[in-house]
């Protein structure tokens, strides 16, 4: 057994877990957070991402005891009580979901992405960017388009930082 | 997944002191390899001993041509570095084509080499570039490290800390991604130093990575792809599986060379 502790939305949490938990079953059967998902055994889909101390990471590939330390963001973290994130307004907003299983990680994915291309972000990008992340319904487009504008209004947010989207 | 015992090493003696008690220990690095094989109950490691808060095994250093990449350094790590892409940009835009973004966060040239996979990447720039691997140990030569399908020179306690290579005038990678899982299906690293051209193919030998002759030979008249023409390569040592034939593969090594040599001469 192991004795974890990490930052997990901004709360401190800690806990005793078998060595060989995966991250993602720490989330959902200990913390009770069950916003972020398994949709394959192969490391492959994508719907587990969350952030570990800033960067996207398949939680579904990670003992939570090597994730002990660290700073975990999951789709649960980002709303700002009723107000949705920039990211998750654009998936309501553009039709970026059908039957959501994907949305958590895909919304994880966009958010990492959104903030290592400051310079903005053009289609093909956004597609090349999404090979770790598999949508069985929408057939990527309004996915894409979601995170496309909300790409854009987040470098407006963000005073000009941010040069325009391509 | 069977059960395990995790242990965290401060340092590359702590870690190799940590996998000595153990009963069937492994190093666990970025974990993207070993912890989805152990999901799948393909690797029972006893114990696991996680190398990715060493600090000693991590960043990239640059003086002159000479480039040293730390074990635990991330794809993404790799692939960000400015000053490594002014120096060798192919290895930065291999590292940016591995997998996906989340997989590049965690996983590590070091994992990655250590495993040789038949279809990575890294293997074709390291035997390509003729780098020196380093252990706790000692030095070995890429062309004695890579032993086999999923085989090196490692002993079980060693501990890769670093890579190093001198950059060449011009090096380029090119791979055919497996449609579905990225992994090379082929890649070809081709580079041109001082001493020759070294040319290493990554995804489609029966043995692993593997030098090629033939395409070492024509782009040693001329580090062009036209001299590439009418070259082949044979099909003999080549793998055949589901997703494609030796002989597909044969005519992929030279395809793959091709762009490798154009992306090369820029
Ligand atoms: C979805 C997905 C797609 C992928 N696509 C690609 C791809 O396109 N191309 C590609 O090349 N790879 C791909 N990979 C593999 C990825 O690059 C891994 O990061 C890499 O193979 C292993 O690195 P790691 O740090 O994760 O190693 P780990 O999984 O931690 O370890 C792998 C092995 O190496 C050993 N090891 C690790 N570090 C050391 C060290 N310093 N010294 C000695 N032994 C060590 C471990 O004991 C273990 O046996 C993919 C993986 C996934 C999950
Ligand atoms: S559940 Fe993690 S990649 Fe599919
Ligand atoms: S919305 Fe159903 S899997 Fe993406």
């Amino acid at each position: 057994m192991s004795q974890v502790e990490m930052v997990v939305n901004g709360r401190k949490v800690s806990g005793t877990v078998e060595d060989r938990t995966l991250l993602v079953h720490y989330l959902r059967e200990h913390l009770g957070m069950t916003g972020t998902h398994v949709g394959c055994d192969t490391s492959q889909c994508g719907a587990c991402v969350v952030h570990m101390d800033g960067k996207a990471v398949k939680s579904c590939s990670i003992l939570a005891a090597q994730a002990s330390g660290s700073d975990i963001v999951t789709i649960e973290g980002l709303a700002n009580g009723a107000d949705l994130h920039p990211v998750q307004a654009a998936f309501r907003e553009h039709h970026g979901l059908q039957c959501g299983f994907c949305t958590p990680g895909m919304i994880m994915a966009a958010t990492d992405m959104i903030a290592r291309h400051p310079e903005g972000l053009d289609e093909k990008t956004v597609r090349a960017e999404l090979e770790g992340n598999i949508c069985r319904c929408t057939g990527y487009h309004n996915i894409v388009k979601a995170i496309l504008a909300a790409s854009k209004a987040m470098g407006k947010a963000g005073k000009g930082k941010t040069k325009k989207a391509a | 997944m069977y059960s395990t015992n995790y242990h965290r090493a401060s340092s590359v003696a702590d870690a190799v002191k940590l996998l000595k008690k153990a009963d069937d220990g492994k190093f666990v690095s970025g974990g993207m390899t070993l912890i989805p094989a152990m999901k799948t109950r393909l690797a029972a490691p006893s114990d696991l001993v996680d190398l990715r808060h060493v600090p000693e095994l991590k960043g990239v250093k640059i003086s002159g041509k000479t480039v040293t990449i730390g074990a635990a350094t991330t794809h993404a790590e790799v692939a960000a570095n400015a000053k490594l892409a002014s120096v060798c940009p192919a290895i930065c835009n291999l590292a940016a084509h591995i997998g996906d973004p989340h997989v590049r966060h965690m996983g590590t040239i070091g994992g990655s080499i250590a495993n040789n996979d038949p279809a990575a990447d890294y293997p074709a720039a390291l035997l390509a570039l003729g780098a020196t691997i380093f252990t706790n140990k000692r030095e070995i030569a890429a062309d004695k490290f890579f032993t086999g399908l999923f085989e090196t020179a490692l002993k079980d306690d060693e501990v890769i800390t670093a890579v190093a290579f001198t950059a060449p005038a011009k090096c380029g990678y090119a791979k055919f991604p497996n449609p579905a899982s990225r992994y090379a299906m082929t890649g070809v690293f081709v580079a041109k130093a001082k001493d020759g051209v070294r040319v290493a193919v990554t995804g489609a030998g029966e043995d692993g990575v593997f030098r090629s002759k033939e395409i070492e030979a024509a782009l040693s008249k001329k580090f062009d792809a036209s001299a590439l023409e009418g070259v082949s390569v044979s099909a003999g040592t080549l793998m055949s599986d589901i997703h494609a034939n030796a002989e597909y593969r044969a005519n992929l090594v030279v395809v793959m060379a091709k762009r490798a040599v154009a992306s090369a001469n820029g």
